[in-house]
């Protein structure tokens, strides 16, 4: 069996004691027939082992689209990625020769997506695809990786491992392929997992259970999972600390306890105060004015500005810089005062 | 009850497929009064789609009846029929998907007068229309343009004033928020809100979001494989829930207030919903719920009020657990 480390030293310039995870000022666009798409502009964010990061927003804010210039896997033309560096425990994967990356990315960084069927191929049994990726990565024969494979399975409480491995992906439920996509992620050990909207698509009852299971092994492997979605509920029952994006920037940081007692940017307070609640009754929705900005088309200063409640002359002139307000609390926004409430 | 507008007695509609016929809806009783919104919520293909095609007539039904006023709708024929239909619209699931591209917003809205030529109000359709605009928030001048020029929220606003046309009493709508953006629903919640208030409007409001149906309905119906469950006013199914699958899936709603992690009741449900192709015998519930026993393989239980259920449940051993409890 090949030895991991041996695989990780292949990369040079790891630094095992460098931050698990360090996304700078990451900046991506896509070059369309309708103009420029500034989809990411500026995006930093850590992650760190056993941490659960949530990356919050609307659709179209930029959430994909980080995940995937992480991971390495966007197209070019028509995305570029424009500046900024994706640290994996010191160096910077989008300066890595393509070989590396592509060790990294295998072994280290794992990423699972909303729609599990497109992530696994339909022609194949699960079992195949499961044990396909420990014979390449980890050199093992047939029988043990078929062996690895049903114990996999099992980890993900696949019921009836044993006899399901042979399935093809479409003979799954939903929420079934959900775990095996889970599987397929979690396969070679990473470090970190990138979940993007992974039970968007799922009932409720099916959403716990997922969610449930992804703690659940996140622990035990302490791994970093940063987890992408749309849904405030769920973030607030799973994530450490939450990063709220909004036209392709994080425009507040912080814990998650503190982010919902008391928002500091005027965006992640409106969208607080516009979903319905299921343990509030009778309260009177919030409207946030308007829609999210075409990201051809950027409006000048605070890109929140033409919607917000708070916004006065200088927030559609100047960008608000990142206000550092408190140890692990960051927001840009020109009136985090009054936003806070102080 | 002179204030019931729509009603259903055993409303049944069965597809006819190779895998056998599938049961959408099967046996559904439901009573809505006037200008109240009932919630109708499950998961994905317990047959909630379903059950508003048939309420709208976009489907037949293959047993039971559909009342309107009093009316049932199977017995009605010409214009009798085409006023009771005009009476109950609907709005659809999906805004991206629900408007015909190569139609001008105008023609949208106003293609329900050219189906029902006697409903056109007396100063002319182009009016009407942008009246109808008008009152769903949308700028009047913008009547010759098409649905791509809007995004998702104004789509579903289309749809609504199209639903609107006709001055129904009753609007079906499916999952009229769902495939809109957080900022978005909120504005379309409180336009479907404050249209109710001004016109008088009884809801059928169908949704799989439980924290979206809590906060617009004033009685919810809970559906699982077809039939309803558990039935009451939003007090009773969200305070006092007596069936175990109404207490599942309101334990596994996420709130957002981190403060409850680990203080809150939460029920894990085994499995997947099994296929209406082949429900379970006896309760639909049983091989997802903890609390079943060999009897409720062989008797199905009734959608009733029971000794501890004060409103109707469809559980043997229904009783009150009140899963929204901090701790
Ligand atoms: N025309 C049809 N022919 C055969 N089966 C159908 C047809 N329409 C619906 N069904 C089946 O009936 C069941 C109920 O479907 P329905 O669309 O009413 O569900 P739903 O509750 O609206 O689900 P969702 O939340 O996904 O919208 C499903 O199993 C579905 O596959
Ligand atoms: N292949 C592509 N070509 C052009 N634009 C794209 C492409 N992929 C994503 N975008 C644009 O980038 C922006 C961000 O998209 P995405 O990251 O997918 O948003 P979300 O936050 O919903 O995940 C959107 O405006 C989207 O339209
Ligand atoms: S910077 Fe101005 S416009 Fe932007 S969120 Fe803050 S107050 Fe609103
Ligand atoms: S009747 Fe039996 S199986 Fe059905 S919900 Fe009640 S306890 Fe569960
Ligand atoms: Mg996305
Ligand atoms: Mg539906």
């Amino acid at each position: 069996m090949t030895d991991i480390t041996a695989q990780m030293d292949a990369v040079p310039g790891i630094d095992p004691r460098a931050p698990l995870l360090d996304v700078r000022d990451l900046r991506v666009e896509f070059r369309t027939r309708e103009g420029v798409a500034r989809a990411v502009n500026g995006v930093t964010l850590r992650l760190h082992p056993g941490e659960t990061l949530a990356v919050l927003g609307e659709s179209g804010c930029g959430k994909s689209v980080t995940a995937q210039a992480i991971m390495g896997i966007l197209d070019t033309p028509p995305a570029h990625v424009t500046g900024g560096q994706v640290l994996y425990r010191g160096v910077d994967l989008l300066r890595l020769p393509e070989n590396d990356r592509r060790k990294v990315r295998a072994n280290r960084i794992a990423m699972i997506f909303q729609d599990a069927l497109s992530a696994l191929n339909p022609v194949y049994t699960v079992g195949f695809q499961l044990g396909e990726l420990f014979r390449v990565h980890r050199g093992m024969s047939r029988g043990d990786a078929k062996r690895r494979a049903v114990e996999l399975l099992d980890q993900v409480r696949i019921p009836d491992a044993k006899r399901r491995v042979n399935d093809y992906p479409h003979e799954f439920s939903g929420g079934m392929r959900q775990r095996v996509m889970i599987a397929m992620a979690l396969a070679l050990d990473p470090e970190v997992l990138i979940a993007d909207e992974p039970t968007t698509a799922l009932d409720v009852t099916v959403q716990a259970q997922i969610m449930g299971l992804l703690a659940e092994l996140q622990r035990e492997r302490n791994m970093g999972l940063m987890l992408i979605t749309h849904d405030m509920g769920v973030v607030a029952d799973v994530a450490d600390r939450i990063a709220v994006m909004y036209a392709g920037q994080v425009v507040e940081e912080a814990p998650v306890y503190d982010i919902y007692a008391r928002p500091a940017h005027a965006y992640t307070k409106a969208l607080l105060e516009s979903i319905p609640r299921l343990d509030l009754k009778g309260r009177q929705l919030n409207v946030i004015r308007g829609l999210p900005p075409a990201l051809t088309d950027i409006p000048r200063g605070c890109a929140f500005h033409p919607r917000c409640a708070y916004a006065r002359e200088i927030c559609g002139i100047e960008p608000p810089p990142a206000y550092q307000i408190a140890p692990q609390r960051i927001a840009s926004c020109h009136f985090v005062r009054e936003v806070l409430g102080v | 009850m002179s204030d019931v507008v729509l009603e259903t007695r055993g409303l049944v509609k069965h597809f006819k497929t190779r895998a056998g016929a599938v049961r959408a809806v099967d046996g559904v009783d439901l009573q809505l009064r006037r200008g109240e919104t009932l919630g109708v919520v499950g998961e994905s293909g317990c047959g909630k789609s379903t059950l508003a095609k048939l309420l709208v007539g976009l489907e037949k039904p293959s047993g039971g009846e559909i009342r309107v006023r009093g009316d049932n709708m199977a017995r009605l024929r010409g214009s009798s029929l085409r006023r009771a239909r005009r009476n109950i619209q609907m709005v659809m699931q999906d805004p991206y998907t629900s408007l015909n591209p190569r139609m001008t917003v105008g023609d949208i809205i106003g293609e329900p007068y050219d189906i029902h030529p006697d409903a056109v109000p007396q100063h002319g359709k182009q009016r009407a229309v942008q009246e109808l605009l008008d009152l769903v928030g949308l700028n009047p001048d913008h009547i010759n343009r098409y649905p791509h020029q809007f995004s998702g929220g104004q789509r579903q606003r289309i749809g609504i004033a199209r639903a609107l046309a006709l001055r129904p009493e009753i609007i079906v709508c499916d999952e009229p928020v769902s495939a809109l953006d957080v900022s978005i629903q909120a504005q379309v919640i409180n336009l479907l809100e404050g249209l109710q208030r001004r016109l008088g409007l009884s809801y059928v409001f169908i949704a799989h979001d439980l924290s979206v149906v809590r906060h617009i309905s004033d009685r919810v119906a809970v559906m699982y494989l077809g039939k309803i469950v558990e039935y009451g006013n939003q007090v009773a199914i969200y305070d006092q829930p007596t069936h175990p699958y109404t207490q599942a899936l309101l334990s596994a709603v996420p709130v957002p207030d981190p403060r409850l992690r680990g203080r809150r009741d939460h029920i894990m449900l085994s499995g997947d919903v099994p296929s209406p192709a082949d429900p379970p015998s006896g309760c639909r519930f049983r091989t997802r719920c903890w609390k079943a026993q060999p009897g409720c393989a062989e008797h199905e239980p009734l959608l009733q009020i029971r000794e501890r259920s004060p409103h109707p449940s469809a559980c043997h051993f229904a009783e009150i657990r009140d899963v929204m409890r901090r701790f």
